[in-house]
C-alpha cells in the first residue's frame, strides 16, 4: 500500500518509536505515584518528554508543557479554560472541528465568535484582523495550516498582532507540529495545542498544549495528581493544574523518542523532504485534465497536502477507486472541515486529499500521479 | 526499619518540579536522591529530594540557577 493519508495519522514511524513503547510496556510504573525504580523511571521518560517538547516548539518553561490524549483535548481545554461570557474571539475558515465545536460551544455560553472568511483559494486577508477586532476581543484561535488544503496561516504574523492589541494566541498544531518549525516565542504563541500522532510521528493517545508563563487556563477535569492529596482542589501550579490522572507513560515513551528523530533529523529537513514530494505531486496533477486542485499553492509555505477532485465524481468513490485499484490510501468527504469546505464549494462533493510524510518516497508520488491520470481518463 | 538521621528534605509542588531538580542534581553532580514525601513533612504523597544536610547552599544555588522554585526545605529524621 501506497500511504497518503498522513494528514490523519503518520502510519510510518521511527522504529525507536516502537521500541520505546515496547520497553516502556515491560518496565514503566506509574509515573508520581511513588518514590521506586519503576515508578521514577515513568516520571524521568515523561519530564524529558516535557524537556523535549519545550526545546521542540519553544516554550520557556517545560512544566509548562501539558500532556494530553491528542490536540482535540488540548484545544478543548484551552478553549474552555479561557474565556467567559461576554469576551469575543476571532478564528478562522480554515478551521477544523477541534476548534469549531468547543468554540460553537463556548457561543451557546454567551461568548461571541467572528470568522476570518476564506476566498475560493482557501486564504485569508490578514486585514480582516483589524476589521473584526472589537473592544472585548480576547484572543485569536487559529490553526497553523488547513487540514484540508494544507495552506499555512502567518502566525508570527497574527501573533504580532495578538501582542500589539493584548489578546491571546491560540494556535492549532495538528497539520504542522514535528513537520514544520514552529517558535512559541518568535511567533507569539500563547498556547500551543499539538497533536503526537501526525506529523511528530509518535503514537497515537499521545498530545499536549505549551502554555506560555503567565496564561492561566482553568483546570478542565480533576482528579489524582500525585501531589497534595488532601487538598479538595486541583493544584494550581502547571503542569499539575492541566493533568489529572495517569498519563499515557506508554505513548509519551514513543513520543520521547519521536523526538528525539525529529531533533536529530532536523525539522527543516523534514519540512523540506515533505514539501518536495508534495510539490512533486502537486506539479504531475496540475495539469491533468478533469483535476481541480484546491488551495494556494503560491505561498511561500504550507503543510504537504494537497486535494483535489476528478470532474463532479464523489470524492468517496474516487478515494475508493485509488484503495482498490491503485492500492492507494487518501482520505474523501469533508475531512471535519465543513467551513473550509464551504469557501471552496466543495461541501457536497467533498475532496479526496492526499497527504506526504517523511517516510514517503518519490516514486510513490509518481505513483498518485499516474493514478489520478488514469482515473481521470478513465471518467472523461 | 532503617536507622534514621537527620536530613535535608526539599518538598515542590509537583512531580514535574521534582524531576527537574533530579535531572539537575545529575548534571551538577549534586548529591541526593527522591524519596517518597516524609510523613512528617506532609501526610499527603508526591516525591522529595532528599541530601545530606551540609547541601543546603550548593542545591538553593542550584535550584535558583535553573529557575526551580521549592514548595519548601526542610530537615528532619529520614
Amino acid at each position: 500500500m501506497i500511504y497518503l493519508d498522513n494528514a490523519a495519522t503518520t502510519l510510518h514511524k521511527p522504529p525507536q518509536v516502537i521500541q520505546a513503547v515496547a520497553e516502556a510496556m515491560a518496565s514503566m510504573g506509574n509515573a508520581g505515584r511513588g518514590a521506586h525504580g519503576s515508578s521514577l523511571s515513568a516520571a524521568r521518560t515523561i519530564y524529558e518528554a516535557r524537556c523535549q517538547a519545550a526545546a521542540l516548539f519553544g516554550c520557556a518553561r517545560p512544566d509548562h508543557v501539558v500532556f494530553t490524549a491528542n490536540a482535540t483535548e488540548s484545544l478543548n481545554i484551552a478553549i474552555g479554560g479561557l474565556f467567559a461570557p461576554g469576551d469575543h474571539i476571532i478564528s478562522t475558515d480554515l478551521e477544523h472541528n477541534s476548534v469549531l465545536r468547543p468554540l460553537y460551544r463556548l457561543e451557546r455560553s454567551g461568548v461571541a465568535v467572528s470568522f476570518m472568511p476564506a476566498d475560493r483559494l482557501g486564504r485569508v486577508d490578514y486585514d480582516d484582523l483589524d476589521r473584526l477586532l472589537r473592544p472585548e476581543t480576547k484572543a485569536v484561535v487559529c490553526t497553523h495550516a488547513s487540514n484540508l488544503t494544507g495552506n499555512m496561516l502567518d502566525l508570527a504574523r497574527i501573533g504580532r498582532f495578538t501582542r500589539e492589541h493584548g489578546l491571546l494566541l491560540v494556535a492549532d498544531a495538528s497539520q504542522t507540529a514535528g513537520a514544520a518549525p514552529i517558535d512559541m516565542a518568535a511567533m507569539n504563541i500563547d498556547v500551543l495545542c499539538f497533536t503526537g500522532h501526525k506529523g511528530m510521528m509518535g503514537p497515537q493517545g499521545t498530545g499536549g498544549l505549551c502554555v506560555r508563563e503567565g496564561v492561566e487556563i482553568r483546570p478542565w477535569a480533576v482528579g489524582g495528581s500525585g501531589v497534595q492529596s488532601y487538598s479538595q482542589t486541583q493544584p494550581e501550579e502547571y503542569p499539575t493544574r492541566l493533568e489529572a490522572g495517569t498519563h499515557n507513560g506508554h505513548g509519551l515513551a514513543g513520543l520521547s523518542a519521536a523526538m528525539a528523530f525529529l531533533t536529530e533529523t532536523g525539522v527543516e529537513t523534514i519540512h523540506a523532504r515533505e514539501m518536495a514530494l508534495m510539490r512533486r505531486f502537486y506539479d504531475g496533477v496540475r495539469t491533468i485534465d478533469g483535476v481541480t486542485v484546491y488551495g494556494d499553492f503560491d505561498a511561500p509555505d504550507r503543510a504537504a497536502i494537497v486535494s483535489l477532485n476528478i470532474r463532479d465524481y464523489d470524492s468517496g468513490d474516487v478515494s475508493d477507486a485509488l484503495a482498490e485499484e491503485y492500492g492507494i490510501a487518501t482520505r474523501p468527504g469533508a475531512h471535519c472541515a465543513p467551513r473550509m469546505h464551504r469557501a471552496l464549494g466543495t461541501e457536497e462533493q467533498g475532496a479526496v486529499r492526499f497527504s506526504f510524510s517523511w517516510y514517503n518516497t518519490e516514486t510513490e508520488a509518481d505513483a498518485a500521479v499516474r493514478a489520478v491520470a488514469a482515473l481521470a481518463a478513465e471518467t472523461a | 526499619m532503617r536507622v534514621k538521621e537527620l536530613k535535608l528534605v526539599v518538598t515542590f509542588h509537583t512531580t514535574a518540579d521534582a524531576m527537574a531538580m533530579e535531572k539537575a542534581c545529575k548534571q551538577a553532580q549534586a548529591p541526593g536522591r527522591l524519596i517518597p514525601v516524609p510523613r512528617a513533612i506532609s501526610a499527603g504523597c508526591g516525591l522529595a529530594w532528599c541530601a545530606p544536610l551540609d547541601c543546603e547552599e550548593q542545591l538553593r544555588s542550584l535550584m535558583a540557577q535553573v529557575g526551580l522554585e521549592e514548595e519548601n526545605i526542610h530537615t528532619c529524621m529520614v
